[in-house]
């Protein structure tokens, strides 16, 4: 290698978020994915306002149509109109990803945060219980509560989030343990800084980096939770609908009407697959081993 | 030795794997092609059955099942309905028609080869009606004299309960009235006999879920005996040769699946592994009728799909609320657009032609003259009207019908309406403490008469749930119907009772029921009764012909 | 080794308990009871039915007893097949279910890791993106989606294959199999590839490779075993999640197994039968988190170390 022309630059140091944005965009499917789930949360937010027509709008005598000029994505075996549904059903599944995520993830990170930084005897309780926790057969707990208490969303969202917020708190208490033994936290701590302020500005945003990667890998199995549910009649209730829901009514007609099927079915997967593409190139772009040179 | 671990890991796996892969080589004759060579019946039966007691069951699948193994005095002829000779070979009926005799055959034999005689009957009615075992058709026996006492524990003789085995071979039944329907109600399972020797081998008489109706222990008295009861699989019986008729059996076995998916059951129907489908998928049903495909079984079925009006609700105590619901249901609309498999609109509670009864119609599907009433009863244009719910128990079809009258409901009233499904156990809780306000309900026939659909809303009918009351109806049913001195006579006076429920309409009739199955063309001599009522002595199987 | 096993066995017991108290009062604080029926039931019925199975007892007296029973290996009586022990109907559908579990997986691990370890020999090429595409739309089919595709496809259409039953019909084993293991066989193709990347880039490999060992030697050799051990760190939680998705794919393809038993129970309120199973259902999971935890690290001579340590 030659090296008698050298051009230095003077580099500019960059943060781990930086860092992580540099890499992500280089990742095009992981860019693609994210496009997309802000179109889809666009969409679905201004739902209300731009859906074609009217959610519980039924037209017997026509009932399931093909698409057609009027009704772009086709009609139900009720005459409604299919883009209106997809487009209600995926703010609801949306919806139920989000908050259920969200409750997981308020759980999860408090819990585990707590237990792996208090360490000792306190974290040794707390993660037995974890570990007891996922011994248990949470189909089995879901498909009895949803039972038992009938169907409502808000039962739904917990009963999911309690499933699902035992690896984040696991994933968070690694993090927060192995930070806790590092050097620049003992630093901050013998220069006097409040336990608070050290878990605010240091333990966190280090943490944040594996929750958020999680975070954005959960939520398609929590979609993927309640379309399993609907089929067994437990999910959402109609007359509200989800892209699970929708897509179980679309497989008992599979044959006669596709395009019930098809619609949902692509709605669901596109937001599965950007999600997941995101999250890989999220958890790679915030991995410290791959920095961007 | 480590990483021999995995090459032989590898290994292991990959003979696994190909060995589930090699599971699929084998015979591939189907179901259907071998049952039609070897006589064998495949049939899809719904769930899987509770109970093969006659005295414990109470579905239909258990129905299906336990007229196979089983018989009672008389059966029902598979076109007519009329009752024919079973056991009892031949009977008469006192002029007052209360006390009824049956002779029996001398060649009624129990599966074991034991004698089945008129002992067998007094003993198995004697056990039916032991209060402990809990027998929820015990009302069948009511009309015989003392045997709701009996059952209720006032008595415990059961020499004072009308059934008497004058001899071996000869049955006396004494009623409270003269029941014209009496017969047709000792074909109904519950009053089937059952082997006392069996019973008492297992358990006491009273005891309910014994092991004696398990395989390898049941006895019974019906053309079939029970080979294998694999619970959730199949049941599979195979001729009873002590069966009286046995000659004339041509079926060897029949092979019954809880098919509870019913779009399995389709799949598994075109796949040819069954003869026959306990249903259809609704959407399913559009299909097979375009492609004019004979397999498609459409017939009428005695039963009637309506809703329940809690009539103790205070919005809706009002006649004129009710009246108004019902006439802004479009029947035609929905069994033609939403049900599509031939069911017809129902105007009133009994089935047309119910041995030769038709009800009386008062209500029709009448927007205008409904939102008039509506406003007569305080809520023009549906203005104040509280919003109302309809609990349905958790079921595609009924859910389809209630989003339709939901949206029927808004666009002729202007009302608001909710839906709430619940699984069936707690709906049907809901329905029978009166938690409700509009429920779905389905009625099928367990005799072909009117006064089975219609004493349902007498006051303390325990299938009333609705708190309708009304002593007149009361009268005509309990009293002047059952003394009627024609049948003429009394469908005259059921018409009148019927006038008084439609005009009053705690419930909502919507339509009459049809069954649907698929059915193999090589299935012959199959029954369109309204009872759907199949007879396993009179079907068979026909070779294929391609 | 015996004493981190026995360890986790002890700890197992208050798991149980914990699960039995939790099903057990949510199983009767739920709305319909197991003995509604359509037909109106006398009321001298239903008190009698309730004696018969103790429904009639305070609360907390149920409890013990259905303690006191469980101890003694007694799953109690079904209330709604009458004469049929909660014990009997588990054994009936448990071969079942376990021989569906037992093939889902084995497909899952077998083109899960065949997937990822190809995909792993040659990153970000076709090699790599072809099956980590097709691993991803594994992973976002729900099984009652592919399951009845499938079922079209080779089942009505092609006819190769039969459309439901398990064990009746040579052949039906395959399309419920497929079904249920495919989600898993995405993850663990992701899973060992990830591992399997890991793994190569170790200096050891490198030396190997400079050796001139074919490539594989090394990759059966050497790399498989590291780069296997998130896998089987997976196969507890894959487990876990097999008996939950047994419940649909029994209910799609009509097989009599225990996941198709429990999800009946639960709609008919059969206390026993539920309770029973949720309590079968979870020592299973125990044992086998249990055993992939062993498996785990025989595998890995580091963790080995810690137990020793630790125990």
């Amino acid at each position: 290698m030659s090296t008698n022309e050298v051009t230095l630059t003077a580099e500019k140091g960059t943060s781990l978020w930086e860092d992580a944005w540099i890499k992500l965009r280089k990742n095009k499917l992981a860019l693609v994915g994210l496009g997309l789930l802000v179109s889809l949360c666009v969409i679905s937010l201004l739902t209300p306002w731009i859906a074609p027509y009217g959610y519980e709008e039924q037209n017997l005598l026509m009932g399931a149509t093909p698409p057609s000029a009027e009704h772009w994505l086709g009609t139900d075996i009720f005459g409604r109109d299919m883009l209106t549904r997809i487009m209600w059903g995926g703010r609801v599944s949306l919806m139920v990803g989000f908050i259920a995520t969200a409750v997981a993830l308020a759980i999860g990170v408090i819990y585990g945060a707590v237990a792996g930084y208090v360490g000792g005897r306190v974290d040794m309780v707390m993660m037995r219980l974890v570990d007891i926790l996922y011994a248990l057969p949470f189909m089995i707990f879901i498909i009895l509560l949803m039972v038992v208490f009938g169907r409502n969303l808000l039962l739904l969202f917990f009963a999911i989030g309690a499933v699902e917020w035992l690896t984040m708190a696991r994933i968070v208490r690694g993090q927060v343990m192995s930070l806790r033994k590092q050097e620049f936290v003992e630093a901050a701590h013998s220069l006097g800084l409040s336990q608070w302020i050290i878990i605010r500005r240091h333990i966190i945003p280090n943490t944040l980096g594996p929750v958020i990667v999680y975070t954005t890998l959960t939520i398609p199995s929590v979609m993927l939770l309640e379309a399993f549910l609907s089929f067994l009649g437990l999910g959402i209730q109609p007359p509200q609908s989800s892209w699970g829901l929708l897509i179980n009514y679309g497989v008992e007609t599979m044959e006669e009407y596709p395009w019930l099927l098809i619609f949902p079915g692509v709605a669901l997967s596109l937001t599965l697959f950007a999600l997941n593409f995101l999250g890989d190139g999220l958890r790679d772009a915030l991995d410290p081993r791959t920095s961007k040179d | 030795m480590k990483q021999q671990f995995s090459s032989s890991f590898f290994t292991l796996l990959s003979a696994l794997f190909m060995s589930l892969l090699l599971s699929g080589c084998g015979s591939s004759e189907s179901n259907v092609a071998e049952g039609n060579r070897t006589g064998i019946l495949h049939w899809g039966n719904g769930t899987e059955p509770q109970s093969l007691d006659p005295h414990v069951a109470t579905g239909v699948p258990e129905h299906h099942i336990i007229v196979a193994l089983m018989e009672g005095l008389v059966h029902k002829n598979s076109k007519t309905l009329e009752p024919e000779p079973g056991v009892a070979k031949s009977w008469t009926v006192s002029d007052d028609g209360r006390v009824y005799t049956f002779e029996l055959r001398d060649d009624a034999r129990w599966s074991n080869g034991d004698v089945h005689n008129a002992h067998d009957f007094v003993w198995s009615w004697s056990r039916a009606l032991q209060p402990a075992l809990g027998n929820l058709y015990a009302y069948m026996y009511f009309p015989i004299v003392n045997a709701h006492e009996f059952y209720k524990g006032e008595i415990t003789d059961f020499e004072q309960v009308g059934v008497k085995a004058l001899d071996d071979l000869t049955l006396q039944i004494t009623l409270k009235n003269p029941t014209p329907y009496f017969l047709q109600l000792l074909d109904h399972y519950s009053m089937y006999p059952v082997h006392q020797a069996t019973i008492e081998k297992f358990g006491r008489a009273d005891e309910r879920g014994t092991r004696w109706t398990y395989q390898g222990n049941f006895v019974g008295n019906g053309p079939f005996k029970l080979k294998t009861w694999e619970i959730n699989r199949a049941i599979e019986v195979e001729r009873n040769t002590f069966f009286y008729g046995n000659d004339e059996v041509k079926l060897n076995g029949i092979v019954f699946y809880p098919t509870e998916n019913v779009t399995t059951e389709e799949r598994m129907f075109r796949a040819e592994q069954l003869h026959y489908t306990n249903d259809v998928p609704i959407d399913k049903v559009q299909t097979y009728r375009d492609a004019n495909d004979p397999a498609l079984k459409v017939v009428p079925y005695l039963g009637t799909y309506y809703y329940r009006i809690n009539v103790r609700e205070p919005h809706l105590q009002d006649k004129r609320v009710r009246r108004a619901l019902g006439m802004t249901i479009d029947r035609e609309q929905l069994t033609e657009h939403v049900l599509k498999a031939g069911q017809i609109p129902a105007y009133a509670m009994t089935p047309p032609n119910t041995r030769g009864y038709y009800p009386p119609v008062s209500l029709s599907f009448d927007p205008e003259a409904a939102r008039q009433l509506l406003a007569d009863a305080g809520y023009p244009n549906g203005e104040g009207f509280p919003v109302t719910e309809i609990l349905y128990n958790t079921n595609e079809g009924h859910r389809k019908m209630a989003v339709a009258i939901q949206q029927m409901w808004r666009e002729h009233l202007n009302i608001e309406v909710t839906l709430l499904n619940q699984e069936w156990k707690v709906y049907l809780d809901s329905e029978s403490s009166g938690d409700y306000q509009i429920s779905r309900a389905g009625w099928i026939g367990d005799y072909v008469d009117p006064n089975n659909f219609l004493d349902m809303f007498l006051c303390d009918g325990g299938n009333n749930r609705t708190g309708w009351c009304n002593e007149e109806y009361d009268r005509l049913i309990l009293e002047v119907a059952p003394t009627a001195k024609t049948h003429e006579e009394r469908l005259a006076v059921f018409t009148q009772a019927e006038t008084m429920l439609m005009d009053d309409l705690p419930v909502l009739p919507i339509y009459t029921y049809t069954t649907k199955h698929l059915v193999h063309p090589s299935l012959k001599n199959l029954a369109n009764n309204i009872m759907d009522m199949q007879r396993y002595t009179e079907i068979y199987l026909e070779g294929e012909e391609d | 080794m015996f004493k981190f096993a026995l360890g986790r066995l002890l700890q197992a017991i208050p798991v149980l308990l914990v699960v039995i108290t939790m099903t057990f009062l949510l199983v009767h604080s739920a709305p319909g009871g197991p003995f509604s029926a359509d037909k109106a039931v006398p009321e001298a019925v239903l008190v009698a039915l309730e004696a018969q199975y103790n429904l009639d007892q305070p609360l907390w007296q149920q409890y013990f007893s259905y303690l006191g029973d469980v101890l003694r290996g007694d799953l109690g009586p079904s209330f709604k097949y009458p004469g049929r022990d909660v014990n009997e109907l588990i054994m009936s559908g448990l071969g079942t279910t376990a021989e569906l579990g037992f093939y889902a997986m084995m497909v899952a691990i077998f083109i899960g890791v065949i997937a990822g370890v190809t995909a792993s020999m040659r990153p970000n090429t076709m090699q790599d993106y072809v099956p980590m595409t097709a691993a991803m739309i594994g992973i976002c089919m729900p099984s009652f989606l592919l399951g009845p595709l499938l079922v079209l496809i080779f089942g009505i259409h092609l006819e190769w294959l039969p459309v439901s039953g398990w064990n009746e019909i040579p052949g039906d084993k395959i399309l419920p199999a497929i079904t249920l293991g495919t989600g898993y066989a995405a993850y663990i193709a992701r899973l060992s590839r990830g591992g399997m990347l890991e793994v190569l880039s170790q200096d050891y490999i490198r030396t190997a490779r400079a050796k001139g060992l074919s490539e594989f030697l090394i990759i059966g050799k050497h790399a498989l075993r590291g780069g296997l051990i998130p896998v089987v760190a997976f196969l507890g939680p894959a487990f876990a999640g097999l008996l939950g998705g047994s419940f649909v794919v029994e209910t799609i393809f009509q097989i009599p197994g225990l996941g198709r038993f429990y999800v009946q129970a639960a709609f008919n309120r059969d206390y026993t039968m539920i309770l029973g199973t949720t309590v079968f259902f979870a020592t299973l999971i125990i044992l086998f988190n249990l055993l992939s935890d062993m498996l785990a690290i025989w595998l890995n001579p580091k963790l080995r170390q810690q137990v020793r340590g630790d125990s």
